[in-house]
């Protein structure tokens, strides 16, 4: 099989949204030593920049948006040791921390940001939900993140995204992680509101606003 | 005389409903629920539940749920704050309140959302009082100038001082509870008299799919046990925290609502419970829950009709819109709500003055929603036979000039077969213009002011007042806020 067709499959499953053909194509790769960091650039993330072309169009919605960023993630895991074994660092968009605040279990729509920004390129570490304010400070932290991403979906936990950021700044960290919030409640005055660096309205705008922060 | 049918509408089949129902019952017996409190996994266990401490989760036998819908009263009734005007929640009985809770109230002015302030609640709160068609109150908006820790005791505070109406209400946090209950009880006297005519619905939210918060679980064993009735409002959304067919969220909301049923019977046999609910159909293209969609008012209307074949009393949030403003939108989702709601035979309907997915009040459409409930009870009321015959003895003397507008008939009958809203426009295009073609928005804010004007209601005596003070800011203190806002007392 020629390369540009291997790409092309590659590409096709992401598109599709096909687990298993995604998958397979990723232990393939490994099995024929292809050169791995281009199986990534030229067929998985073009796979996923075509799921984003296709959303922007109005052709496809979020559940076809989701099952192709977990596709592209489950890919990805198969390939990271092989990557890791070879010293091949792919590019990375930015180190994010994420996950919904305090006092609200409710994670559906920050699990599709972490999904989707995962899928394009960023180290996405995802907290869960009912996330202690500390514990974000205290990963990103840890992991020298770019970005805090805060997700409420009740009106009484969006105060929550408020607080944290009064943290930051009282450990005087405030500056030093970008923080983006999100959330059925939300909205860009709220954002500015309580000084956060970013908002976004769904999950790929978010990953254009996470691109622009995490490079600040 | 032959008397009026209550027209009625029901979406589903007895064999669906029996379908939907044997799954819910299947899925708690094989799958079970997640119950983060401690107190209600005990309960459940002692009751011989397979309880797994460690992951929380519970599964429930079919003996069990049936045991607790057969402990579960049918209907219950609540009291206004004088404990004299009693309302029924039962059987086809339907009651409008405002939706709840709001994060921001629509200003008219500017024509955008904004943070509501103490003066904003009390204006709701009184508002909600004066309208004829909501019969019970809600602690529908959130207020900015106090500690949002204290924001649930606070609602139900304002609520409690400024109207008479029976409040739908709820807790924040595992604390909210004890101020909550307290206030309560200052306003009946004692603990016993509040249980004899509550006063207060509590909702309760499990978090879909199928988990029970530590908050929520716990508002229900406190709720159970202090004779409060709890609403449980089950909230999945379609094809993303519960199935994304209408039949399958039903199954997962019958799931859900069962388990919380079940807390409440085993914390106290015979606890007043509301099959409720807010489901709503998930936007597939936006990521967001619009209230409005009629798939999410089929949902509501079914998962209703599965309380009623339960035999349980049942409450749903219906006629609200996802409007920005009081536009053509606004008016038409809220009222595609209400009348599907009433038609339902929904005991308790929460929506009025909601915009923007439940974000924002609108006290202009508060006032508009009223007379949309008020249509909707002319609805059920029915087409009545007046009189027997009905219409020949006002044919007997027919000629060619005979008109209907003086007959006695006429007179005796109009205002009984006919209702006259205030706000809708029926005027001739040229009055219409005279009075300065105002749209019902511009109307509506008129009538807001003028009720805010004239019928304040009574506030509760003096001592009371001072009881539910002390209990609030104790609760505030406690809480890190020194004092609370000023209330001026009219």
């Amino acid at each position: 099989m020629s390369n540009e067709k291997f790409l092309e499959m590659v590409k096709k499953a992401i598109v599709e949204g096909n687990k298993d053909e995604a998958e397979q194509l990723a232990q393939q790769a490994i099995a024929e030593k292809m050169d791995l960091n281009e199986v990534i650039e030229q067929g998985y993330i073009l796979g996923i920049q075509e799921v984003g072309r296709l959303w922007e169009e109005g052709e496809y919605f979020l559940p076809e948006l989701i099952t192709s960023a977990e596709c592209m993630k489950a890919a990805m895991e198969i390939m990271k040791p092989e990557l890791e074994k070879a010293h091949i660092t792919t590019r990375s968009e930015g180190k994010v921390v994420i996950g919904t605040v305090e006092g609200d279990i409710h994670d559906i729509g920050k699990n599709l940001v972490a999904s989707i920004l995962s899928a394009n390129g960023f180290d996405v570490i995802d907290l869960g939900a009912d996330v202690k304010l500390d514990q974000f400070i205290e990963k990103a932290d840890e992991v020298n993140a770019d970005l805090i991403c805060l997700s409420a979906l009740l009106t009484t936990t969006m105060t929550g995204q408020k607080k944290l950021i009064e943290r930051l700044k009282e450990k005087g960290l405030y500056g030093r992680f970008k923080v983006m919030v999100g959330g059925a409640p939300v909205n860009q005055k709220w954002a500015d509101d309580i000084g956060a660096d970013g908002y976004s309205e769904n999950a790929l705008t978010a990953v254009g606003a996470a691109k622009i922060l995490a490079k600040k | 005389m032959i008397e009026p049918r209550r027209p009625k509408l029901e979406l589903l089949s007895n064999e669906l409903i029996q379908k939907i129902i044997d799954e819910a019952y299947d899925i708690l017996e094989n799958q079970g629920v997640f119950i983060e409190n401690e107190e209600a996994l005990e309960l459940l266990r002692d009751a011989g539940m397979k309880v797994d401490m460690s992951s929380q989760r519970v599964r429930i036998t079919p003996q069990l749920v049936e045991d607790s819908l057969a402990s579960t009263p049918a209907s219950l009734k609540m009291y206004d704050r004088d404990g004299e005007t009693e309302y029924l929640i039962g059987e086809d009985e339907v009651h409008f309140n405002p939706g709840s809770v709001a994060v921001t109230i629509l200003d008219f002015e500017t024509q955008q959302e904004r943070k509501a302030v103490t003066d904003d609640l009390i204006r709701f709160t009184h508002l909600t009082d004066c309208l004829e068609h909501l019969h019970f109150q809600s602690t529908g908006i959130l207020s900015s100038d106090v500690s949002e820790i204290i924001s649930d005791s606070y609602r139900l505070y304002i609520g409690l001082l400024f109207s008479k109406k029976p409040i739908v209400t709820g807790t924040f946090r595992v604390e909210g509870f004890e101020p909550m209950h307290r206030m309560l009880v200052a306003v009946r006297g004692s603990e016993k008299n509040l249980s004899d005519k509550p006063l207060a619905i509590f909702d309760a939210c499990p978090s879909p799919p199928l988990k029970w918060s530590n908050l929520t679980a716990q508002s229900l064993i406190d709720s159970a046990r202090a004779g409060i009735p709890s609403e449980l409002i089950s909230m999945g959304m379609t094809g993303a925290t519960s199935p994304v067919t209408i039949t399958g969220t039903l199954v997962q909301h019958v799931a859900e609502n069962l388990s919380g049923l079940l807390i409440c019977q085993l914390a106290k046999k015979g606890a007043p419970v509301i099959f409720g609910g807010c489901p709503l159909s998930f936007d597939m293209r936006k990521g967001t829950t619009p209230i409005g969609a009629i798939e999410t008012l089929m949902i509501d209307s079914a998962y209703v009709q599965i309380g009623k074949h339960l035999g349980l009393p049942t409450h749903s949030y219906m006629g609200m819109s996802d409007a920005k403003i009081n536009d053509a939108q606004g008016g038409f989702e809220t009222g595609i709500g209400i009348i599907l709601a009433a038609l339902s035979g929904v005991n308790v309907i929460s929506g009025a003055g909601i915009l923007d997915f439940i974000r924002c009040q609108s006290l202009e459409k508060l006032v508009i929603d009223n007379e949309i409930c008020g249509m909707a009870y002319r609805l059920i009321e029915g087409i009545a036979q007046r009189d027997d015959p009905i219409a020949l003895d006002l044919f007997k003397d027919f000629a060619a000039d005979t008109q209907f507008l003086s007959m006695p008939h006429t007179r005796k009958w109009y205002r009984e077969e006919h209702t006259f809203p205030k706000l809708i426009d029926r005027d001739p295009y040229d009055i219409w213009v005279s009075k300065g073609k105002k749209s019902i928005s511009s109307r509506a804010k008129e009538e807001v002011e003028s009720l805010l004007q004239k019928n304040l209601a009574p506030l509760p005596d003096k001592e009371i007042q001072k009881a539910l003070k002390e209990i609030m800011l104790s609760d505030a203190q406690r809480n890190g806020m020194p004092s609370l806002p000023e209330i001026d007392f009219p």
